[in-house]
C-alpha cells in the first residue's frame, strides 16, 4: 500500500491508511470480519486492521438490521406502538415495554397499582435471566465450550415457557402495557416461578462448575479485553460492562422504578476490569435476580393490574353488557386510542445490557410524536475498539462476545 | 457364480429404487441448513437446534457457518435493505441443490414493518420453498417447516429445480 490511501470497502465504508507499517516492518493487513459470521453476535460488520494477528484499529459498521423502529412508532397509536418496542431489543422485550410504558405514564400521570408493578418486576427480572442465558451459551460456544448452550437454553425454554403461560406469547409478550399489565398472573405461573426459583441457583451452579475454574475458559478470558473503570465512563457503557469495570451503577439501586427500592438485592461489581469479570458480574447478577424473583413471588401484593382509568385502557368484559359508558369507552378505544398531554418524558431502566431508556414526545395526538430508544447496545459499542486493541483476532471473539451487543438493540 | 445363485443367497435381503427415489431419500435426511442468524426468529432457530425439540430427529443439526457447506438457508428475522445485497451473495455461494426457509413474519412479507427500512419479503430476492407464520414461529413450526421441505425434497428426485 502506497504511503496515504483512500479506499472504499464496499457499502459506503471507506477506509484511509497513512503508511502505517507494523512492528516488524510489514503492512497493516485490512480484514472484514461480518456482517454474516458465526461469532458476531447478529449481523455485526467490523472492519479491523491486523498487524500479524494483532489487532490494530477495529471499526463497527452496523446498520444490517435498521428497521425504522422508532418511525414505525410514529404511525402507530399509543397502546400499538408497545409492540414494536419488544421488537427493538429482541431479548429482553418486557424491558423494553417498561421503559416505553414509563415514559408514557410519566405524560399521562398515572401510577399504576402495587400488584403491576411487582409483576412487571417478575418479567423484568426473568427476561434479565434469559437474556444473561442467550449471552452466556452463545459466548460458551464460541469459546470452545459447546456445552453451555444446551445447558442454557434448557433454562432458556423453562422462562419462555412461563413468558407463554402469564401473556400468551413466547418471545415477544408486549405484556407490559402503558397503565398496567396484559393479564394477571395464573395459578400455574406462580408454581412455575416457584420451582424455577428454587431450581435456577442450582442451575447456576452446574454452569459455574463448567466455566469459572475452567483452565481454558480462564486462559482465553482473564486479562482480556481490559476496559479500566475511567474509560468506561468516558465511553459511556453501562450495565454489566461498567459493573465488570468495578464501578457499582445499576439503575435499579440509583434511580430506582417500578418499586426496585422494596427489594433486597446487591449489585455485583468486579475490578478485574477484563472479560472474566464481566462474566462474573453476569453469573452474579442472575443469582440475585433469582433472589428479586423470590422476594417479588413470596410478596406479591393483591388488588387490580392497571390503572382504574377507562381513557386509557378498556373496561373489564363483564361491564360491557350492563354498562352504555363502557361500551362507548371501548368503542373509543379500540377505533382511536388515548391522547396523551402535549409534552416529552425520558424514562429509563436497566436491561441486561445496561441503561435502556425510552424518550417520548406527544403533540397531544393520539399517536406519538417522536419515540427514541436509548439502546444500551449501541452504546457499548464504543468501547471494543479500546478493548480490543494490541490483542489477537481470537480475542476479539471473546470480546465482541462479553460486550453483548443485540444487533436488533443498536441498529433499532 | 450364476444369476439365480446370487439372487438365492441375497434372498429378501435386497431392495430395489429408482436412483431418483434413492437421491432424494438421501438429501431430505440430511438438510445441512446454514448458521445465519437475522434478528429475533433467530432465538427460535437456536431454540429448535436445542435439547427441549432437537432438529437433529431431522438431520439437520449440523449448523454450517460457510454457505459452501449448506443446502438450506432459514432467513430467521427482517432483512433489512442494507442486508439484502448480501443475503443475495451468500444465497449465490450455496451449492446446488438448495431450499429457502423464510421464518416468520418480517422475511415472509415484512411483517407489522412496512416502512422504509425493510425488505417487504424475502421472495423478492431469492425463491423460497416453505414460509413460516409467526412473529417469532415457534420452534416446533419450524420443525414442521423443515418435515414439509424434506417431503418436498424426496418427491423431487435428482435435478429438483429443473
Amino acid at each position: 500500500m502506497s504511503d496515504s490511501e483512500t479506499g472504499t470497502i464496499g457499502q459506503g465504508v471507506t477506509v484511509q491508511r497513512t503508511g502505517e507499517h507494523g512492528a516488524f516492518g510489514g503492512e497493516l493487513l485490512t480484514v472484514n470480519f461480518g456482517p454474516h459470521h458465526p461469532s458476531t453476535h447478529g449481523v455485526l460488520r467490523l472492519i479491523v486492521d491486523l498487524d500479524g494477528e494483532q489487532v490494530k484499529r477495529l471499526t463497527p459498521v452496523i446498520g444490517y438490521l435498521h428497521t425504522g423502529i422508532e418511525k414505525q412508532a410514529e404511525a402507530l397509536r399509543w397502546q400499538q406502538a408497545v409492540v414494536v418496542t419488544d421488537r427493538h431489543d429482541y431479548l429482553s422485550p418486557p424491558i423494553n415495554n417498561l421503559a416505553y410504558a414509563l415514559a408514557v405514564e410519566k405524560l399521562l400521570g398515572v401510577d399504576v397499582p402495587p400488584r403491576a408493578d411487582a409483576l412487571r418486576v417478575i418479567m423484568c427480572e426473568l427476561t434479565r435471566i434469559a437474556s444473561h442465558l442467550v449471552w452466556l451459551g452463545t459466548s460458551g460456544i464460541e469459546l470452545g465450550a459447546s456445552t453451555m448452550l444446551m445447558y442454557c437454553f434448557r433454562e432458556r425454554d423453562t422462562i419462555l415457557d412461563m413468558n407463554e403461560e402469564i401473556s400468551g406469547f413466547r418471545m415477544h409478550t408486549s405484556y407490559i402495557r402503558p397503565g398496567g399489565v396484559m393479564a394477571d398472573a395464573t395459578p400455574r405461573f406462580m408454581d412455575m416461578l416457584d420451582k424455577f426459583c428454587d431450581k435456577m441457583p442450582g442451575n447456576v451452579d452446574e454452569y459455574e462448575a463448567l466455566l469459572t475454574m475452567n483452565p481454558i475458559f480462564r486462559s482465553r478470558t482473564i486479562g482480556i479485553g481490559r476496559l479500566p473503570a475511567e474509560d468506561a465512563k468516558v465511553l459511556g457503557a453501562t450495565g454489566p460492562m461498567l459493573r465488570g469495570s468495578g464501578v457499582k451503577w445499576d439503575l435499579r439501586k440509583n434511580m430506582p422504578y417500578s418499586g426496585y427500592e422494596n427489594y433486597d438485592f446487591e449489585v455485583p461489581t468486579s475490578d478485574l476490569c477484563d472479560c472474566y469479570g464481566r462474566y462474573l458480574v453476569r453469573i452474579k447478577e442472575m443469582r440475585e435476580s433469582v433472589r428479586i424473583l423470590r422476594q417479588a413471588l413470596d410478596r406479591l401484593p393483591d388488588g387490580p393490574i392497571n390503572v382504574d382509568d377507562r381513557k386509557v385502557l378498556p373496561p373489564p368484559r363483564e361491564e360491557l353488557e350492563t354498562s352504555m359508558e363502557a361500551v362507548i369507552h371501548h368503542f373509543k378505544l379500540f377505533t382511536e386510542g388515548y391522547s396523551v398531554p402535549a409534552g416529552d418524558a425520558y424514562a429509563a431502566v436497566e436491561s441486561g445490557r445496561g441503561e435502556n431508556g425510552c424518550y417520548v414526545v406527544s403533540d397531544g395526538t393520539h399517536k406519538p410524536r417522536r419515540v427514541k430508544f436509548r439502546a444500551a447496545s449501541f452504546v457499548n459499542l464504543q468501547p471494543l475498539e479500546r478493548m480490543a486493541m494490541n490483542h489477537m483476532v481470537a480475542d476479539m471473539v471473546a470480546i465482541i462476545g462479553t460486550a453483548d451487543t443485540v444487533l436488533g438493540d443498536c441498529d433499532r | 457364480m450364476g444369476i439365480e445363485a446370487l439372487a438365492e443367497s441375497l434372498g429378501q435381503n435386497i431392495l430395489t429404487t429408482t436412483l431418483g427415489k434413492l437421491i432424494g431419500w438421501g438429501r431430505g435426511n440430511s438438510v445441512w441448513p446454514l448458521q445465519f442468524g437475522l434478528a429475533c426468529c433467530a432465538m427460535e432457530m437456536i431454540h429448535t437446534a436445542t435439547a427441549s425439540v432437537d432438529i437433529a430427529r431431522f438431520g439437520s443439526e449440523a449448523m454450517r457457518a460457510s454457505p459452501r457447506q449448506a443446502d438450506m438457508m432459514i432467513v430467521s428475522g427482517r432483512v433489512s435493505q442494507k442486508m439484502a445485497p448480501i443475503l443475495r451473495t451468500i444465497y449465490d455461494q450455496m451449492p446446488e441443490p438448495k431450499w429457502v426457509i423464510s421464518m416468520g413474519a418480517c422475511a415472509s412479507t415484512g411483517g407489522v414493518f412496512n416502512n422504509y427500512a425493510l425488505l417487504q419479503g424475502v421472495d423478492k430476492i431469492v425463491p423460497v420453498d416453505v414460509y413460516v407464520p409467526g412473529c417469532p414461529p415457534r420452534p416446533e413450526d419450524l420443525l414442521n417447516a423443515l418435515m414439509i421441505l424434506q417431503e418436498r425434497i424426496k418427491a423431487q428426485g435428482i435435478t429438483p429445480r429443473s
